[in-house]
C-alpha cells in the first residue's frame, strides 16, 4: 500500500518513537492518521499496519472496533461532530444537534452523497466551557449557535474551506 | 487569546503564563522562569525530589486525588527493565477541558514536569497519551518537544547534567476507558484500550510491564511551580492535605463559564457566583456536578463546601477531575441521568459483566423513562441496578455510571415521579432527546 | 515447595501453598465459587465477576479468581451479599443472553443455565428489546450465535495461548462488542474446535453436530482417536448406534484440554457410503459379495494349503488395529501359518532407540513430561500438524513453566515462535546441527528430544550418544505416524522381532520384500494399504484383505473381509509415548466383523483355534500381560488412566531396519488412511483450499 511521502515520513517518525520490540504501540496513531489520507480503516489499511508494527491483522482489527474515531465506512470530506454530553446539553447541544440533522437531511453517522459532509453525535470533546461546540475534522467551533452551524454547513456546501467562512470561527490553531 | 476572561479571583500558578504573546514557546517560557525547577531537581537525589512532592499535598489531579509523591515512591529503586513516565491527556471526562488549555498554552511546563518526574524514578523516556480529538494539541506539543531538543532539554544529556531523557507524543483515537490508568497503558501499547488486572500497578508493571510513573496533565504542570517555590508554598496554596491550586472547568447555567485555577479548598457557592458570575438568567440554582459526570450530583443546598478531596468527599460526591457543571431550575434530572448513563454506556469497554450489561440496561430503561413509559417500580429499579454495579466491575467506570445515577434517583425521586403515568416531562426545554 | 499459607474460607481452616489463588484453594476443598471466565490453565480474565467473595478487613467484594490467599485472610462465600452478587450478575447476563435453550445445541449441558439454576433469579426485571446479530459461518465446523456469547474470551484464549494460533479475537465495544475470526468472515486456524469446547454457553457451536439432537439423548463413550499416535481421549455422543460428536467431554484424557479436528470431527468415517459390509470374493475377476462362512471357507482352505506345502505367505499388520490384534495377529502368522513374514509400515525408529537406551530406566517421555519438563529439543518434525497434541503440551509446558524449546527443522514449525533457538537443517542432515547447541542443553536442568524419520538407525545411537553426554537428565521420544504403531513394533507385528522385542531368530520378509517377491503364494492384509504405492509384483497371489474400506489394495483382493472400525471394537492401543490405553466400543458395526473376531474365525475354519486362542480381546490381552514385558497392568487400571509401558531394557538383539522406516507425515489438513472417508474433515480441508486460492 501506498502513502503520501508526508504520511510516510510520518509513519517513519511514529515507529521511531517505541522501543525496538514494541512497534506495535504504533498501531492506533497509524490507524487515525492512515485514516485521514485513505479515508476509512480499510481491509488494506489494516493489513499495512498489521505488517509494519508486526502485529496481526486481527489484532489490528480488534482495536479498530473499539476506538470510535476509526471508522470502517468512509465519512464526509467535513465530518461534522456536534457534542450532546452533560455540559453541551445544558446549554443547546441537542437543539444544535437537531439543527445538524434538519439543515444537512443526515443522521447520527451519516455521509452526504457527494460524500462532502458527514454526521456524527458524539461524547464530550473536552470544550464543557465553551458550550455547545463542534468539531469539524480536528478542528473546534465553541459557543456555537443553531446560525452559526447553518452558515458552517451552508459554506461548506457551497464548497468554501471552513477558515473561509467568516461568520464561523474555529478556535483550535 | 483565552477563551474566557479570567477571573481576579484566581490564583495563577500552573496558568500564569497562558496570556503571555507566545506562550507556547520555549523562549517565552525560559523568560518566565521555564525549566528553573528542573535545574533544581537535576541537583536533587531520587528521594529529596519524591519527598519535595509529597510535602507539597499535590494529589492526582486525574479524578481520583491520590497523594503524587507516595505513587512516584511505589516505583522501585533498582529495575532490570527500564522505567517509563506516561502523561495521561486521554481528558475525556465531560465537563472538563483543563488539560486542553494546558497544553494548549503552556506545553513546556508539561514537560519539564514530566522531565522532573523522570529524574524522581531514573526513567529516560516518557510518552504523553494524547486523545485523538485533541489533534491540534499533538502538534503544539511535538513542536515545544521539538524545541525542547533543540535547546538540549530533551535528549542525550538533560540541561548538561549528562542524563537521558526522551519524550513523544501518542495519539489516542476516542476511548473514555483509555483514561483510566490501565487502560491507558493497554491502548499505549497499541491494543485494546481493556483496563488490566491490578495489582500490580503501573508503578511496579505499567508501560511495557516495566516500572512506570503515569499521571495526568495537571498533575505533571503543577510539579514545576513546586520546585521553583518549594512543596510547602505548593501546599500552602490550598487547604490541608489538598496541596496548591486547581484548574476548575465551569460549566452548565453561569453566566461566565471557563476554566479558572482557584486554590484547593474554594467554596463551590463562591465558585458559581463569583467566578461564574452566578446562575444563568437570574435562574435558582437546582444542583451541581462537582468533579465531572462520574460524581453524584450535589443539591443546591449541599453546594455550601471547600471544594477539595476531603470535603467533597466528605459531601458524598468527588472532586474528580475538577468539572463544575453547574444546572440550574429548569433542568430535567432525569434527562441529565439519561445523558450521562448514555455516555457510560457508549464508553463501556465491554470487558465485564456488570458494566457491560448494566450501563446499557440503565440507558434503556432510562430512555423509556424519560418518554413518559415508566413505571413506578423502574424508579427502584433504576437505584438497584446502578447499585448492583456499584464495586463490583472491573474497573472504576462501573462505580462512574453508578454513582451518579444513585444520586440522581435518590435526590431527585420526586422529578422522576412527574414523569410517570405518561405524563409530559415538566421541564419542556431541555426535555430533548437526542439520537444515538 | 511453596510455604504454606493458613487461611479460612467459610470458616473452615485451610492450608494453600503461597500464591494459590482463592477460587482454587476453595475448590480443591469442595467448596465451589462459580465462575465463566476463570479457566484453570488460561490467563486471569477476571471479567465476568461471578467469583466475588468477601474478604474479612477488604472493604468491597473481591474477586476469587485473581486474589491469592494470604495468611489469616478469612474468606465467606456464601453471604447475603455473596448470594446477592451472583444472581444480580446473572441478571445482567441474560439481559442480552437469547432464551432460546429450547433448541441451543447447549441446552442442557450448558453452563449459563446451570449457574442460573443454581444461583439465579427466578424472574427476569429485564423488560427492554434484546440486541440481536445475526449467527455467523465462521468454517464448515465453526458457528458463532454473538447474542448467546457471554465474552467470557475462554475462546479466544485456548486459541492464543493453548493453541499458540490466536484465530480469535474481539470486535467492537461494549455491549456490541463479539468475538471475531482471523480473516474478516472466517477462520483460519488448526480447526481444532477447542472454543467449542471450552465455550460455557451455546455461543460456538459445531457443524457437524448443530441442530441434531439433545445432549440428554446421547450415551457419551470415551475412546481413543485413532487418527495419529498421539493417543488423545475422544467423547464419542451415540444416540441409536450413531456417532453424532465427538468432543473432549470431560478432558480426562492424557491429552486434558486438547482436541484437534480429526480427534473431534474425524469420526465420520465408520458410516461412510463406500465402507465395506459384506465380504467379497473375487468371481471372474471381480468382487462379488458372499456370506461370511463363504469367505471364511476359501480364506482357510487356501491359506491351509499353501501351508501344508510350505508355500511362501506374507502377513502385513496393521498401524491401526488394537495391541491384542497385533499380537493375535502375528502369533497366528507364526505359530498357525508357521511364517515369519510379518510386517507392517514403520514410520519411527522406536527399535533403535529402545536398544541405545538399554541399561537404563525411565528415559522413555511421557505425554505428561511434555507439559512437565523444562526443556525440549525438536528434531526434524512439524509437531503442530502431526503431532498436535504433543506440540500442545509443549507450548503448554514453556507458558506455564516457562520451559525452553529448541528446534531443528527443515522448514519453519509453530515452535519457533516461542522457541530459544531455531536452527534450519535440510532433511536428514539435522544432527549436524547439535554440537552447536550442546552448551545450551547442557545448561538445562532437564530435556526432552523428540525426533522424526529423519532420525533412525545410528542416528538415533548418535542422539541418544549426544543426548547421554550431555550430563543432564534427558528423555526420548521416537515420533511415530498411526494410531497402534508403537503397539505395533511392541507386538512384534516385523519378522526380526517377537512381542516386547525379543529376537524372533528368524528371518522374514519386509513389506517391500512380499509386494516384491514373484514367489508369493498368498498375502494377508490386515487393515493396512501397502498397495497405494505401487502394484504387487505377483500376479498369481492370492490375497486376502481386511479392511473397511475398497482400498487400492483391497481392489486388488481375491478375499475382502469387511473389518471393523476402531470406534466398533474394545482393546487396547498404545501412543507415541508408549502409553497404553483402552478403545471402548461406541456403536456396533454393521456386516463388519472386528479384526481379532476376523482372525480368530479364519483360525477356527483351519482348525487353529486352539493354537490362537479365544479371539476375546480380554483374553488376548490377558496374554499379552503374560509374555510382553510392561504390559503387565490390569485392564481396570486402564480404564481408569493412560499407563506408560517400557516392553524392554536390555539390548535388542537384532538389527531392525531403519532402512524401511518412513513417515508419511500425514499434517492435520493432509489426509491419512481413514482422514480420506471422513465427509467433515474433508469438508474443512476443502474449504481451506478455497480460502488459499481466493
Amino acid at each position: 500500500m501506498t502513502f503520501s511521502p508526508e504520511l510516510e515520513a510520518r509513519f517513519e517518525k511514529f515507529l521511531a518513537k517505541y522501543p525496538a520490540d514494541r512497534k506495535r504501540s504504533a498501531v492506533i496513531p497509524m490507524l487515525i492518521y492512515g485514516q485521514d489520507e485513505v479515508g476509512a480503516i480499510t481491509d488494506e489499511l489494516i493489513n499495512e499496519v498489521a505488517k509494519r508494527t508486526g502485529a496481526t491483522p486481527l489484532q489490528v482489527t480488534e482495536v479498530v472496533g473499539f476506538y470510535s474515531m476509526l471508522h470502517r465506512k468512509p465519512q464526509g470530506k467535513y465530518h461534522v461532530q456536534v457534542c450532546t454530553n452533560i455540559s453541551c446539553l445544558l446549554v443547546g447541544g441537542a437543539e444544535l444537534w437537531e439543527q445538524a440533522c434538519k439543515k444537512t437531511g443526515l443522521g447520527h453517522k451519516e455521509t452526504s452523497k457527494d460524500g462532502l459532509i458527514s454526521l456524527e453525535e458524539v461524547e464530550c470533546m473536552g470544550a464543557c466551557s465553551w458550550a455547545p461546540a463542534v468539531q469539524v475534522n480536528y478542528d473546534f467551533y465553541h459557543d456555537v449557535t443553531p446560525e452559526q452551524l447553518d452558515k458552517l454547513i451552508d459554506g461548506l456546501a457551497a464548497g468554501k474551506k471552513p477558515e473561509q467562512i467568516a461568520e464561523v470561527t474555529k478556535v483550535s490553531c | 487569546m483565552l477563551y474566557n476572561q479570567p477571573n481576579p479571583l484566581e490564583v495563577k500558578v500552573l496558568s500564569r503564563r497562558f496570556t503571555l504573546p507566545n506562550s507556547q514557546s520555549i523562549e517565552t517560557y525560559l523568560a518566565n522562569d521555564g525549566y528553573k525547577a528542573l535545574e533544581k531537581a537535576l541537583g536533587m537525589t531520587q528521594d529529596q525530589i519524591i519527598d519535595e512532592v509529597k510535602a507539597s499535598g499535590l494529589r492526582g489531579r486525574g479524578g481520583a486525588g491520590f497523594p503524587t509523591g507516595l505513587k512516584w515512591s511505589f516505583v522501585p529503586r533498582q529495575s532490570p527493565k527500564p522505567k517509563y513516565i506516561v502523561v495521561n491527556a486521554d481528558e475525556s471526562e465531560p465537563g472538563t477541558c483543563k488539560d486542553r488549555l494546558l497544553i494548549e498554552y503552556d506545553p513546556h511546563q508539561l514537560i519539564e514536569g514530566v522531565i522532573i518526574a523522570g529524574q524522581a524514578v531514573g526513567a529516560e523516556q516518557g510518552y504523553i497519551y494524547i486523545r485523538g480529538e485533541y489533534r491540534y494539541l499533538i502538534d503544539v506539543m511535538d513542536r515545544a518537544i521539538d524545541e525542547a531538543y533543540a535547546r538540549g532539554v530533551l535528549g542525550d544529556n538533560v540541561m548538561g547534567s549528562g542524563r537521558k531523557f526522551h519524550l513523544a507524543s501518542h495519539s489516542g483515537a476516542g476511548a473514555y476507558e483509555c483514561g483510566e490508568e490501565s487502560a491507558l497503558l493497554e491502548s499505549f501499547e497499541g491494543k485494546r484500550g481493556n483496563p488490566r488486572i491490578r495489582p500490580p500497578f503501573p508503578a511496579v508493571a505499567g508501560c511495557y510491564q516495566s516500572p512506570t510513573i503515569l499521571n495526568n496533565v495537571e498533575t505533571f504542570c503543577a510539579v514545576p511551580a513546586i520546585f521553583l517555590n518549594g512543596g510547602a508554598y505548593f501546599a500552602g496554596l490550598g487547604s490541608p492535605k489538598n496541596g496548591g491550586t486547581r484548574l476548575f472547568c465551569l460549566s452548565g447555567h453561569v453566566n461566565k463559564p471557563g476554566v479558572y485555577e482557584l486554590p484547593m479548598g474554594f467554596n463551590l457557592m463562591r465558585m458559581i457566583n463569583e467566578v461564574g458570575g452566578g446562575v444563568r438568567g437570574g435562574k435558582k440554582l437546582k444542583a451541581v456536578i462537582p468533579g465531572g459526570s462520574s460524581c453524584p450530583v450535589l443539591k443546591a443546598d449541599e453546594c455550601d463546601i471547600a471544594m477539595d478531596y476531603d470535603s467533597v468527599a466528605a459531601a458524598k460526591s468527588m472532586l474528580g477531575s475538577g468539572g463544575v457543571v453547574v444546572m440550574d431550575e429548569d433542568t430535567c434530572m432525569v434527562n441529565a441521568a439519561l445523558r450521562i448513563m448514555k455516555f457510560y454506556a457508549h464508553e463501556s469497554c465491554g470487558w465485564c459483566i456488570p458494566c457491560r450489561e448494566g450501563t446499557t440496561w440503565l440507558k434503556k430503561l432510562l430512555t423509556r423513562f424519560h418518554e413518559g413509559m415508566g413505571q413506578r417500580s423502574d424508579i427502584v429499579l433504576i437505584g438497584d441496578l446502578s447499585k448492583n454495579m456499584l464495586g463490583r466491575t472491573f474497573c472504576p467506570l462501573g462505580d462512574a455510571a453508578a454513582m451518579p445515577t444513585i444520586a440522581f434517583v435518590e435526590k431527585f425521586k420526586d422529578e422522576f415521579e412527574a414523569h410517570l403515568d405518561g405524563k409530559p416531562c415538566p421541564y419542556e426545554k431541555s426535555n430533548r432527546m437526542v439520537a444515538a | 515447595m511453596a510455604d504454606l499459607v493458613k487461611f479460612t474460607i467459610d470458616g473452615r481452616e485451610i492450608e494453600a501453598a503461597a500464591g494459590t489463588l482463592v477460587i482454587e484453594a476453595a475448590k480443591k476443598n469442595g467448596i465451589e465459587i462459580p465462575s465463566f471466565c476463570y479457566y484453570e490453565g488460561l490467563s486471569l480474565q477476571a471479567a465476568c465477576r461471578m467469583c466475588l467473595v468477601e474478604v474479612e478487613k477488604m472493604p468491597k467484594m473481591q474477586v476469587a479468581c485473581t486474589l491469592p490467599v494470604g495468611a489469616g485472610m478469612v474468606v465467606r462465600t456464601d453471604t447475603e451479599q455473596v448470594r446477592k452478587a451472583r444472581k444480580t450478575t446473572l441478571e445482567f447476563l441474560l439481559v442480552n443472553h437469547p432464551l432460546d435453550c429450547p433448541v441451543c445445541d447447549k441446552g442442557g449441558e450448558c453452563e449459563l443455565q446451570d449457574m442460573v439454576f443454581k444461583y439465579g433469579a427466578g424472574e427476569s426485571r429485564f423488560t427492554e428489546t434484546k440486541m440481536h446479530v445475526d449467527e455467523q459461518q465462521w468454517s464448515p465446523v465453526v458457528f458463532y450465535d454473538g447474542p448467546r456469547c457471554i465474552l467470557c474470551f475462554r475462546c479466544v484464549r485456548a486459541c492464543e495461548e493453548g493453541m499458540g494460533v490466536a484465530a480469535l479475537g474481539v470486535v467492537n465495544r461494549g455491549a456490541q462488542s463479539l468475538i471475531a475470526p482471523n480473516h474478516g468472515d472466517h477462520l483460519e486456524c488448526d480447526e481444532c474446535g477447542q472454543c467449542i469446547d471450552i465455550c460455557p454457553v451455546g455461543a460456538l457451536t459445531s457443524g457437524a453436530y448443530r441442530y441434531q439432537t439433545r445432549p440428554w439423548e446421547m450415551e457419551h463413550v470415551g475412546t481413543i482417536c485413532t487418527h495419529c499416535s498421539d493417543g488423545c481421549k475422544t467423547t464419542l455422543g451415540v444416540r441409536g448406534d450413531e456417532i453424532m460428536r465427538g468432543n473432549n467431554r470431560d478432558r480426562s484424557g492424557v491429552n486434558g484440554e486438547f482436541l484437534c479436528a480429526k480427534g473431534r470431527y474425524a469420526y465420520d468415517f465408520y458410516n461412510h457410503a463406500e465402507r465395506i459390509q459384506s465380504p467379497m470374493v473375487r468371481v471372474g475377476g471381480k468382487l462379488e459379495p458372499v456370506s461370511w462362512s463363504k469367505a471364511l471357507e476359501l480364506v482357510a482352505r487356501k491359506f491351509g494349503e499353501i501351508r501344508s506345502r510350505s508355500g511362501e505367505i506374507g502377513v502385513i499388520g496393521s498401524s491401526h488395529t488394537t495391541n491384542e490384534e497385533n499380537y493375535y495377529l502375528q502369533k497366528f502368522a507364526r505359530q498357525g501359518l508357521n511364517t515369519n513374514n510379518i510386517d507392517h509400515h514403520r514410520t519411527g525408529d522406536v527399535v533403535t532407540l529402545v536398544d541405545a537406551l538399554s541399561g537404563t530406566t525411565g528415559q522413555l517421555a511421557t505425554t505428561q513430561d511434555l507439559y512437565e519438563k523444562k526443556a525440549f529439543l525438536v528434531i526434524g518434525a512439524d509437531l503442530a500438524l502431526e503431532h498436535p497434541f504433543l506440540s500442545y503440551q509443549i507450548r503448554a509446558s514453556f507458558r506455564h513453566h516457562a520451559a525452553h524449546v529448541y528446534t531443528v527443522t527443515a522448514e519453519k514449525v509453530r515452535e519457533d515462535d516461542y522457541a530459544v533457538r531455531s536452527v534450519r537443517k535440510a532433511a536428514g542432515t539435522e544432527l549436524e546441527a547439535l554440537e552447536d547447541l550442546r552448551a545450551a542443553l547442557a545448561a538445562e536442568p532437564e530435556l526432552v528430544i523428540l525426533f522424526g524419520d529423519a532420525v533412525k538407525g545410528d542416528g538415533v545411537r548418535k542422539l541418544v550418544e549426544f543426548g547421554q553426554s550431555l550430563g543432564t537428565a534427558v528423555k526420548y521420544c521416537a515420533l511415530v505416524d498411526y494410531a497402534n504403531s508403537r503397539g505395533a513394533i511392541d507386538m512384534g507385528l516385523v519378522p526380526e522381532l517377537l512381542p516386547g522385542y525379543q529376537a524372533s531368530g528368524k528371518s522374514g520378509l519386509s513389506v517391500k520384500e512380499m509386494l516384491a517377491s514373484q514367489t508369493l503364494e498368498a498375502l494377508w492384509v490386515v487393515g493396512a494399504n501397502p498397495l497405494k504405492s505401487g502394484p504387487l509384483a505377483s500376479k498369481k497371489t492370492f490375497v486376502v484383505v481386511q479392511d473397511m474400506f475398497l482400498t487400492e489394495t483391497a481392489q486388488r483382493a481375491d478375499v475382502v473381509l469387511p473389518a471393523a472400525s476402531a470406534y466398533e471394537k474394545s482393546g487396547t492401543v498404545t501412543n507415541v509415548c508408549g502409553e497404553v490405553q483402552r478403545l471402548t466400543r461406541a456403536v456396533t458395526a454393521v456386516g463388519a466383523k472386528t479384526d481379532l473376531e476376523i482372525i480368530g474365525l479364519i483360525a477356527k475354519e483351519m482348525s487353529l483355534a486352539a493354537t490362537v486362542g479365544p479371539w476375546s480381546s480380554e483374553t488376548v490381552y490377558n496374554e499379552i500381560r503374560k509374555t510382553v514385558k510392561g504390559y503387565n497392568i490390569p485392564l481396570a487400571m486402564l480404564a481408569v488412566q493412560a499407563q506408560q509401558t517400557a516392553p524392554v531394557n536390555g539390548r535388542v538383539a537384532v538389527e531392525s531396519r531403519p532402512d524401511l522406516i518412513h513417515s508419511a507425515h500425514d499434517g492435520l489438513f493432509t489426509s491419512g488412511t481413514l482422514g480420506r472417508y471422513s465427509k467433515i474433515l474433508n469438508s474443512v480441508m476443502e474449504s481451506r483450499k478455497e480460502t488459499v486460492t481466493a
